[in-house]
């Protein structure tokens, strides 16, 4: 019993995660027909922002506070460096301040690669529209390049980085262990979720998407520069992989450069697993993938990869509307 | 009395889509108030005609004047600003939309006046107020096809161009839609392209015949009816 709460916990955790930065790659690749293989590194781009804002604001609020707290060391690359700073012995900042840091720098993380979003689609995605093959070329390329870029601001080591004190315990229950902090992630998917669906639903913005989805040419034909539309959205897709991002960081311990790449593998298993361009699908395609991933990673650790692939190649030989039948037909 | 203006003006128009040039020199004429058909053959270039003159098929060479205004180049979704309404073939209508963001979506402006054309679309199709919160994938392809020219009635156009709006419709649903277009008509300048002779001699006063991309010939709907020579000859009929 204690063991599957926590394995559930994990899973959802897990699958919150996956789900923010699958969420917007379903939607782009289903609405503007691009396959965005640069989610990855906006992903990454998202969790070190959110790692550089974080020590930033945090190391300054420290120091403020206590006059006593001294660098023990740094890490960062070849730009971006910043001080790994102790506090005296028996200190800690006071929640509100933890929490206005941890806001502030998933905000600024979001930002910034909301930013780098529209960037990308003003001056690389814009000229590839309705060409697959250029679109292959110009992402991948785009990942690469700012992958690279990262690893020369933010060094090729990983920088440590834990959840804010408020998050960061563990309570027992039933036997099984609850890590508070997955618990928050899966809060925040959830809430993303049910926010994203209520203005792809409810919005004009969301009639927009629903109809872009069968058809961008008609949406056109009826007077709305879907363009303009394209724009946002990409930038809206590259936030949320940011948010992702910004949240997987202090999930596994560290930011890492390869991070980016393999939750982008693991995000196109979704949109597959759960139907292209589908909302819901890649919902649900989340929350499975999150819970197939612990479940096997914990029973047969070598197949954890291998199994996630071979769901994806199996729903595409069954079942290639997805495993829930959602995707949108163009 | 006063000569009605030319309300869209297309002049030896050349429209390509990628490597392929569809129209070789089409020309229409086509002024306030009249309601005016364009027939031809499979694969004539009718459809490319409408889609050049909205934009979404690139003009290569020739004129295109709405309103007095040229609007070759312009972006799609300006020139349907300008008072232009397409009814596409096979309806274009959004399947995971309901009825009602159907029609509301293509609202360019949300003041009283849409309403009340809103309010004359349903009357005019009351089919689509029954239907009014379904999304639009249950509907019956009569049943989009009036949403479909519902849609372009929800504007302050100033002419509607309408794609075989009988394609794939049961004879009972076209002579509805014929009315409806009968009174459409009325109110707004149409441009119908169509297969079906019945439903273009129905609400057409004018023709044009377009062939392998150019319009080949043009006059009185009522003496093409007569001449079953060139209709032979250009419709197979």
């Amino acid at each position: 019993m204690g063991a599957i709460l926590t394995l559930l916990i994990n899973g959802l955790a897990q699958g919150a995660l996956i789900f923010l930065m699958a969420s917007g790659l379903s939607i782009i690749l289903g609405m503007m027909g691009v396959i965005n293989f640069a989610h990855g590194t906006l992903f990454l781009w998202g969790g070190y922002s959110y790692v550089w804002a974080y020590y930033v604001i945090w190391n300054r609020v420290a120091q403020a506070r206590f006059p006593d707290a001294y660098a023990i060391g740094q890490w960062g690359g070849s730009v971006v460096r910043v001080d790994r700073i102790a506090l005296p012995s028996g200190q800690a900042l006071p929640f509100h301040l933890d929490l206005l840091i941890f806001l502030a720098a998933l905000i600024i993380a979001v930002a910034i690669v909301f930013f780098i979003g529209m960037i990308f689609e003003k001056l690389f995605i814009n000229k590839v529209y309705n060409n697959a093959p250029a679109q292959i070329l110009v992402t991948l390329g785009l990942q690469v390049i700012f992958t690279d870029v990262a690893r020369f601001f933010f060094g090729t080591e990983g920088i440590q980085i834990v959840p804010p004190n408020f998050l960061n315990g563990t309570t027992r229950l039933w036997g099984g262990t609850i890590v508070h902090y997955n618990i928050f992630v899966i809060l925040v998917g959830l809430a993303v979720a049910l926010i994203i669906h209520r203005i792809i639903t409810k919005s004009r913005i969301g009639m927009v998407i629903r109809a872009g989805l069968q058809s961008p040419e008609h949406v056109k034909a009826i007077g709305i520069n879907i363009r303009r539309y394209f724009t946002y959205i990409f930038a809206v897709g590259a936030g949320l992989a940011a948010l992702g991002g910004a949240l997987y960081m202090p999930f596994v311990g560290a930011v890492t450069s390869t991070a980016g790449m393999n939750n982008q593998i693991l995000a196109f298993i979704v949109i597959v697993v759960g139907g292209l361009g589908s909302f819901l699908g890649s919902a649900f395609g989340s929350v499975f993938i999150g819970l197939m991933t612990v479940v096997i990673s914990l029973f047969v650790p070598a197949l954890s990869v291998v199994a996630n692939v071979l769901v994806m190649a199996l729903v595409l030989v069954f079942k290639p509307n997805g495993l829930f039948g959602m995707a949108v037909n163009n | 009395m006063q000569k009605p203006h030319s309300l869209l003006k297309v002049e030896d128009v050349v429209s390509y889509i990628g490597p392929y040039t569809i129209l070789h020199g089409a020309s229409v004429d086509i002024k306030q108030g009249e309601a005016v058909v364009i027939l031809g053959r499979n694969g004539a270039g009718k459809t490319t005609l409408l889609k050049t003159i909205v934009g979404l098929v690139n003009t290569r060479s020739g004129s295109i004047t709405f309103d007095g205004k040229s609007i070759v180049g312009m972006p799609t979704y300006d020139i349907i600003k300008e008072g232009i309404a397409l009814v596409p073939e096979d309806y274009g209508t959004f399947n995971m939309l309901t009825v009602e963001e159907n029609l509301r979506l293509a609202m360019l402006k949300e003041d009283g006046e849409s309403k009340d054309r809103l309010d004359y679309v349903l009357d005019l199709f009351p089919d689509l107020k029954i239907a009014y919160k379904r999304l639009s994938k249950t509907l019956s392809g009569g049943q989009r096809q009036m949403l479909s020219i519902g849609r372009s009635l929800v504007n302050e156009n100033k002419a509607i161009l309408i794609d075989e709006p009988s394609k794939g419709l049961a004879p009972v649903v076209i002579e509805r839609v014929a009315l409806a277009l009968q009174e459409i008509k009325k109110h707004t300048t149409v441009v119908l392209v169509e297969q079906n002779f019945a439903l273009a001699s129905a609400v057409g006063e004018r023709y044009y015949i377009v062939s392998e991309g150019q319009t080949v010939a043009n006059g009185q709907v009522e003496d093409l009816v007569k001449d079953k020579e060139l209709q032979a000859a250009h419709l197979g009929i």
